[in-house]
């Protein structure tokens, strides 16, 4: 049985968007490879790492446990949403001023992550923060540079 | 991925008709932080995906004093944990579904989608025993109550009949004296599948045990209901040699295995330690 090709409507980062999609694409097979929003990462592919987070209708996922037919009729904000066309997210700059990251694959994660976070909670302490972005997985800087970033960022 | 098709289900007799006529490897898709990865990896044969977040009833979260809690079947975990009268009555599935992965994961993942993977490790299933909690599933011949206790019968196995789902999973009102805890032991702080979990129950009247009950995961190949350590406390007052008693009668029941995650004598100390904990718990948030 060979899938049918779907198109799913959604609205990416405030931009409409339709999609053409195999039933079996996950929503990050649907971003990277059906329409070149290659942002999100694929890191473990199952649920684990975090690389691939996205937020959907305002709840921070994973976007490879998220089926791209699942997203009809939704919004979705990825790492590309997060800066302006003239400047980067408050959160992006304090993460390359602080060389919050290395090679970088986990970074759109650890992000919007973040962003997500700063949304429910704009003054978290550093546990707050911690356990908050446990579900994202650094395997080379480590926490620390990040963790401050966040804090950071939340004191303005 | 293998080869699968996505279907929204309208209402609950459209998602039983799709189940039925999807045959064994049609599924319920919840929050999928299961199924898309046990699909994906093959690990679960699946040709389709039925998709009920768009059905009220399986996303519902109501709370009245009178009758209880009920929790839609793929009802996600943030609004669980973040309802302010689940918060204030049903503390101990607070504290197994804000351990439940990361964030990302419990923005997706539900109670109902915890038991119906049947894993003997799912941590809210032991609190949603001690809870009483008790599963409505709907089928092809109409609907049935099932406690969440009798629910599994192995790993990844369970008391769903072919077209059958769960539709939500009820908890009855907390009363005067009751109080419940859950806790897991895991070598980290967090992202992390049980070594152990325990729950425990308790209801005190004038000084003594009226009635309690306890449950234990991953310590078994589905959680277990341990009877054996609330009648350990039924009865008694509650010292610390009743609740010793009750950890005693708990790790007995254990039947662990050793993996990667503990050894059988540890996860059967284990029984016990959080067997007891859970109890003094319970205990101090009776109001």
């Amino acid at each position: 049985m060979i899938p049918e090709p779907k198109v799913v409507n959604t609205i990416i980062n405030g931009d409409s968007k339709q999609i053409l999609v195999s039933e079996r694409d996950s929503l990050l097979e649907a971003l990277r490879d059906r329409i070149g929003m290659t942002g999100a990462k694929e890191g473990c592919n199952n649920g684990n790492c975090g690389a691939c987070a996205v937020i959907m209708d305002g709840r921070l996922v994973n976007s490879c446990c998220v089926m791209a037919a699942e997203v009809e009729g939704s919004e979705i904000m990825t790492v590309e949403g997060l800066a302006s066309r003239d400047e980067l997210h408050p959160l992006q700059t304090e993460f390359l001023d602080n060389a919050a990251l290395q090679c970088g694959i986990c970074t759109p994660g650890f992000l919007m992550s973040s962003y997500a976070l700063l949304q429910e909670n704009p003054n978290p302490t550093e546990e707050e923060t911690r356990f908050w972005l446990a579900g994202n997985l650094c395997r080379c800087t480590g926490y620390d540079k990040i963790i401050e970033s966040v804090l950071t960022v939340a004191k303005g | 991925m293998q080869a699968v098709n996505y279907a929204r289900a309208t209402d609950v007799d459209d998602a039983i008709r799709l189940l039925s006529e999807g045959g064994e490897n049609a599924r319920v898709l919840a929050g999928g932080t299961d199924l898309i990865v046990q699909a994906r990896e093959r690990k679960r044969k699946v040709d389709l995906l039925v998709d009920v977040k768009h059905v009220e009833e399986f996303m519902v979260l109501e709370f009245d004093s009178s009758t209880g809690l009920k929790v839609g079947a793929a009802t996600p975990l943030y609004q669980v944990y973040g309802d302010n009268n689940v918060k204030i009555n049903y503390p101990a599935l607070v504290d197994a579904s804000t351990v439940i992965g990361g964030k990302a994961i419990q923005g997706r993942a539900s109670l109902g989608g915890n038991l119906g993977n049947s894993s003997p490790a799912g941590d809210s299933l032991a609190a949603m025993i001690v809870l009483g909690g008790v599963a409505t599933i709907a089928g092809p011949n109409g609907r049935r109550e099932v406690p969440v206790g009798e629910f599994c019968t192995g790993p990844g196995q369970n008391v769903l009949e072919s077209g059958e789902l769960i539709v939500y999973i009820s908890f009855p009102p907390v009363g005067d004296g009751e109080g419940a805890a859950w806790e897991r032991f895991i070598p980290r702080n967090e992202m992390d599948i049980a070594v152990a979990s325990a729950g425990a129950w308790v209801k005190i009247e004038d000084g003594s045990v009226t009635d309690a009950r306890i449950a234990l995961g991953a310590v078994a190949a589905t959680p277990l209901v341990a009877s054996d350590a609330a009648e350990a406390l039924i009865g008694r007052p509650l010292t610390d040699e009743t609740i010793s008693s009750a950890g005693d009668a708990a790790s007995a029941i254990a039947r662990p295995i050793t993996d990667m995650r503990g050894s059988i004598k540890q996860r059967k100390h284990l029984a016990k330690i959080l067997t007891e904990r859970t109890i003094r718990t319970a205990v101090e948030r009776i109001r």
